[in-house]
């Protein structure tokens, strides 16, 4: 397999592979992150709010997007999105929204559903004197949210968050369904122009690896230093 | 009585705290059945009781933590059970020390003490912080100010949350068991700072065991067994002199150490 080893493809390619490939990947992982993270908060306190009209509908959704295949929803969502923006905006015919807006939707909402529940083992997981006490001093439910009792579920959860990010900068791969070219849709383009599968199969593998691993290295490293001592 | 209003105190002789039938299940148990007591302005009731008798849930009640079923609750003259008050903005001068302290662990003693002041009353940061170093000073740990709670025993977070409780500028003050939890080598420098509270006139509700601490400050003690206060006497009377079985069965076994 590896007797003819062409290592030159590889340093051909890494201009496309990178400049095109790899930040579409990073810009989508980082944008769904952000953005999932943002929704998942607000969809966590709706679950935990103990308003049945908040509560119901954010646990209906958060089930739905974990009891579907994520290659089923961005399937679904590149032929639905633009009828549900025609529904939406009214307009007279379905909105064209591209390729990387569709997915940044998909992964957005998708992503969401996960982060949701680890906010909300986060939140659940701060002392229930925490919101004694701030209620005691006269804080407001929004006040103990953003200043006592987030923060330090953000922190608590920093590990968790960041295994989840790595795990959508993995599935990010999952855009090639769509014909959407992400660093390893770039990889396989090369692969089968030049006809070098090995080659640039593997060299993929190592980038996503090296990656992946000095991610969860760094999450260590964050969590040692964000840890609340209690 | 005024019915119901929520702004303004009935002048003259009314009681800071005053509870009137107060009556709270939790499901099918009932925890509290028809407590009546008040606490008048500088006084120092202290609540005492075996274990489940129901004390620290009266005194959530105090400042609407727990919400309760029957009976009425004023503190200062504003209705506590009544769904028009505003409750946090009574409970902002209303301070409280839980038995496990309860500071903000993820923010410095200083920062702990400044942003319920700068959040809740508005004061400037200057004018917080300034508070905050004097209270430190009066409780004896200004010299821990930028210091995480993680990083202080619990006598000191006591004394912290009690800091931070005083920083409000309360009417009246609550404590919810505030040395059970502590090792007993620090029990006596918090109890020290409620001491000197207390000689300097504060209304305080005291929730404990440390019967020494009753002698020595407390006006009125109310014995609680079983959700009901069982007595309700000047604190000398209530030693000398326990009208109920329970409370001298209680006392016996206190002061037997």
């Amino acid at each position: 397999m590896f007797a003819n080893f062409d290592y030159d493809v590889i340093w051909r390619s890494l201009p496309y592979l990178f400049y095109q490939g790899m930040t579409f990947t990073l810009l989508l992982t980082a944008l769904a992150t952000a953005g999932g993270i943002v929704i998942g908060t607000f969809l966590a306190l709706m679950r935990l709010s103990g308003v049945a009209p908040l509560s119901v509908p954010a646990a209906a959704y958060v089930n739905l997007m974990r009891a579907v295949p994520f290659v089923l929803m961005i399937f679904w969502f590149y032929f639905l999105v633009p009828y549900i923006g025609q529904w939406l905006t009214g307009a007279a015919q379905p909105l064209q929204v591209g390729a990387f807006a569709s997915c940044l939707i998909t992964f957005t909402l998708f992503e969401a559903a996960f982060f949701c529940e680890i906010m909300r083992a986060g939140i659940q997981s701060i002392p229930r004197g925490q919101m004694a006490a701030a209620q005691a001093l006269g804080m407001t439910y929004p006040a103990v949210m953003g200043y006592i009792i987030l923060p330090q579920a953000f922190r608590n959860m920093v590990p968790v968050l960041l295994t989840q990010t790595i795990v959508l900068f993995q599935d990010t791969s999952l855009v090639y369904v769509i014909s959407v070219t992400d660093f390893l849709g770039a990889a396989s383009k090369i692969a089968e122009r030049d006809g070098r599968l090995v080659e640039m199969y593997t060299f993929a593998a190592v980038v996503y690896f090296v990656i992946s691993f000095s991610a969860s290295r760094a999450v260590a490293a964050l969590h040692r230093r964000v840890a609340i001592i209690r | 009585m005024s019915p119901g209003k929520t702004t303004g105190k009935t002048p003259g002789t009314s009681p800071m705290i005053e509870m009137a039938g107060v009556d709270k299940w939790y499901g099918a148990v009932q925890v509290l059945k028809a407590c009546s007591t008040a606490v008048t302005r500088g006084e120092v009731v202290v609540v005492c009781g075996p274990s489940g008798s129901g004390k620290s849930t009266l005194i959530k009640c105090v400042n609407g933590l727990e919400p309760f079923q029957n009976g009425r609750i004023t503190v200062d003259g504003v209705s506590v059970g009544d769904p028009k008050t505003d409750l946090p903005k009574l409970r902002a001068r209303i301070g409280m020390v839980f038995q496990h302290f309860e500071l903000f662990p993820h923010l410095s003693v200083m920062r702990n003490l400044v942003l319920p002041q700068v959040k809740v009353l508005g004061r400037s940061s200057a004018e917080a912080a300034a508070k905050g170093k004097k209270l430190l000073e009066r409780v004896g740990l200004a010299a821990h100010a930028q210091k995480f709670p993680g990083e202080l025993s619990g006598g000191q977070q006591q004394r912290v949350a009690i800091a931070r409780a005083l920083a409000m500028d309360p009417i009246a003050m609550l404590f919810d068991e505030p040395t059970s939890a502590l090792d007993p080598e620090m029990i006596q420098e918090v109890l020290d700072v409620m001491v000197g509270l207390a000689r300097d006139g504060m209304t305080m509700m005291v929730v404990t065991h440390e019967m020494g601490f009753a002698r020595k400050v407390a006006q009125r003690v109310v014995f609680m067994d079983d959700g009901r206060i069982v007595e309700d006497a000047p604190t000398a009377e209530f030693f000398d002199n326990p009208r109920s079985d329970r409370a001298r069965l209680f006392l016996s076994k206190i002061l037997e150490r």
